[in-house]
């Protein structure tokens, strides 16, 4: 009895937010296929962040002994470059660990600035409402009605082909996802009591906005981000294939897809890996996103 | 700092109970509904005309089925709306007249306890700085001593200390309540505007917190403006009452009055539906016809005439107005004119 009378006193305030994450990881870790994603993902983002170390060659460095050369299992396969080498003799494995560099910075750019502008924009018109509401709301439907890519092809063409400008297009074009979404759940959160009493308090517009409304909202953004990551990936590959985005030698994924479309038919694996590193990742992303709005929406748990 | 605050609170205290802190005279606040581009908006009279005064240490009651413009009202008194004619007196100062930062400097003196305690309080801030948030944007206290008093407020109301840290979603009904009622006291207000603030409790928690409520009053010296549809609530905490139907005031008065004599037939048959705690009672039940008539097309003069078992030939014709009576009470009917 006195063991427990004299124990330190808990701090609920971590344990709080302990019980949260563990709760959280509870309902995120039922779903298999978000546990293979999230495994998947970190591996991608460790050989992001240690391609220095991990890569064999340099990203650019050519072999002139060997051009086209197939992977290690096909015949005429060499132990050195085990994915084979592309057209000017540069190791695809280094390539294409490199490339997973651009693929995330990438995605975490795009997510950012789409998510930093939209939650902005949507505060703001789902606060205000009336006459600001609708000006933003329709501005927004209107960059809704271009097909996304054609938009981001367009935005390219205008500013430049480069990978900065690919990325800003593509934060453009995904922005009014986040915008709608922000403005709905700030609509719904505005009128509970919670808000009013905060306003009786004497709590100015600002504060209200991004202090005590903005938390409540978040979870349908984080999901939002998580799966849009993954298509600002494909945007990005899919601009540089178009030769809009990162351009040559930048081992981006798709702009070595775009590199390797010649020879297609006499070195399938020029073409293929950096597909299949597209695809893998996108769908990576996707099935964690998936898991994590189910973890993070109340409506869609069981029990 | 601790001797001016305890000074402040004494002089308060001294302050004689019954100071008036609030009048309203002839509130009301209209809604368009509807209406587009071809089509004339309507008016909805959420609240026609209600005249009310707050004093220290009182408690006014306003009672009246749901949609006859209790909260409207409460939403009129806390500022968060404003009237569309009638003047809000708080003070002594004219609400009406005043600009956007004086009227900030009012806002702490009138605050407010909600109906559902799991909607009143953000699921995503702890309890110490949803306490601490009214000084944080009001005064210029530093962390320290807004903590010291947080933590006094919870004592105040029943809570522990070990709750600062504790999210919303840890507590029960009864104690969620209890921190709203905390929150809306830390600025010191002068009258508490408590809508509803038990019915979504269960009945044992409802005496605690209705206790709790009487204490505070005895304590802090404050006026309560109490929104309620439960009579026996009402019985329990007010000192005047004021009955509504459809956006008008139908009676006010003392509450030993209206409860012994019922003078209006509307609250004659609101008191008859109320349950007493008496075996011998032989209740008869006024059972009122019909729905309470749209706000949007309120019937030609009195609003209740539809509905009355006492309704004569004038009561369809001319709006009755607030009559005073000789026990101090004021009736808006023609049976007493």
């Amino acid at each position: 009895m006195s063991d427990i009378t004299s124990a330190e006193p808990i701090d609920s305030r971590d344990a709080g937010r302990l019980a949260l994450l563990a709760e959280f990881w509870r309902y995120f870790s039922e779903n298999r296929g978000a546990v293979i994603g999230l495994c998947f993902f970190s591996l991608i983002v460790l050989l992001a962040v240690f391609a220095d170390l991990i890569a064999p060659y340099g990203p650019t460095e050519q072999f002139r002994d060997a051009f086209l050369a197939p992977p290690v299992w096909q015949e005429g396969g060499d132990w050195r470059f085990i994915l084979g080498t592309d057209a000017v003799g540069r190791d695809m494995l280094s390539r294409l660990i490199y490339g997973s560099r651009f693929s995330l910075f990438v995605g975490v750019i795009v997510v950012s600035l789409s998510l930093f502008v939209g939650i902005i924009i949507g505060m703001i018109a789902g606060y205000a409402g009336g006459w600001l509401d609708t000006a933003v709301m329709r501005v927004m439907d209107i960059i809704l009605a271009f097909p996304s890519l054609l938009l981001a092809l367009a935005l390219v063409a205008i500013l430049g082909p480069s990978l900065i400008n690919a990325m800003i297009a593509i934060a453009i074009v995904q922005q009014p996802h986040y915008v709608r979404l922000t403005r709905a759940a700030v609509m719904g959160e505005k009128s509970k009591d919670y808000v009013t009493a905060a306003r009786v308090a004497g709590v100015r517009p600002l504060r209200l906005m991004f202090i005590t409304i903005l938390p409540n909202c978040l979870s349908p953004l984080i999901v939002q981000a998580a799966l849009s990551f993954s298509t600002a990936i494909l945007d990005a590959a899919a601009l540089g294939f178009l030769g809009m985005g990162a351009q040559p030698p930048t081992p981006e994924w798709g702009t070595m897809l775009a590199e390797a479309r010649e020879f297609i038919l006499r070195a399938w694996w020029v073409v293929t890996f950096p597909g299949v590193a597209i695809l893998l990742t996108v769908l990576a992303i996707n099935l964690m996103g998936d898991g994590l709005r189910d973890a993070l929406d109340p409506k869609l748990r069981r029990s | 700092m601790n001797t001016g605050a305890a000074m402040k609170e004494e002089a308060k205290r001294q302050a004689a109970a019954g100071e008036t802190v609030l009048v309203a005279e002839n509130l009301t606040r209209h809604y368009p509904v509807g209406g587009g581009l071809f089509q004339k908006a309507a008016v909805l009279k959420a609240l026609d005309g209600a005249s009310f005064e707050l004093q220290r240490g009182r408690t006014l009651a306003v009672v009246g089925e749901s949609g006859c413009g209790k909260s409207t009202l409460a939403r009129l008194v806390t500022m968060i709306e404003a009237p569309s004619s009638g003047s809000l007196i708080i003070g002594g100062e004219d609400v009406a007249r005043l600009d956007r930062t004086e009227r900030a400097r009012l806002r702490p003196k009138v605050q407010i306890v909600f109906q559902n305690p799991y909607g009143s309080l953000n699921p995503r801030q702890r309890i110490g700085a949803a306490l601490e948030e009214p000084l944080l944007v009001n005064t210029d206290l530093d962390a320290a001593e807004r903590r010291r008093r947080a933590m006094a407020m919870m004592e105040n109301v029943g809570l522990r200390p070990e709750h600062y840290n504790r999210y919303p979603h840890m507590f029960s009904g009864g104690q969620r309540q209890r921190i709203a009622i905390a929150r809306a006291l830390m600025l010191d207000p002068d009258i508490l505007v408590l809508d509803e603030p038990v019915s979504a409790l269960d009945l044992s928690i409802q005496a605690q917190v209705l206790n709790l409520l009487v204490d505070l009053q005895e304590r802090l010296n404050l006026a309560y403006l109490f929104i309620s549809h439960d009579l026996s609530v009402v019985r329990y905490i007010a000192d005047t009452v004021m009955v509504m139907y459809l956006g008008r005031p139908v009676e006010h008065g003392p509450a030993a009055e209206v409860f012994s004599t019922p003078a209006h037939p509307y609250t004659q048959a609101l008191l008859s539906a109320t349950p007493v705690a008496d075996p011998d009672h032989v209740s008869e039940r006024i059972i009122l016809k019909g729905e309470m008539p749209s706000p949007i097309a309120p019937p030609p003069g009195c609003p209740f005439n539809p509905r009355c078992p006492k309704a004569f030939d004038r009561c369809a014709q001319d709006i009755p107005r607030l009559h005073p009576q000789g026990d101090g009470r004021a009736v808006s009917c023609h049976l007493y004119d």
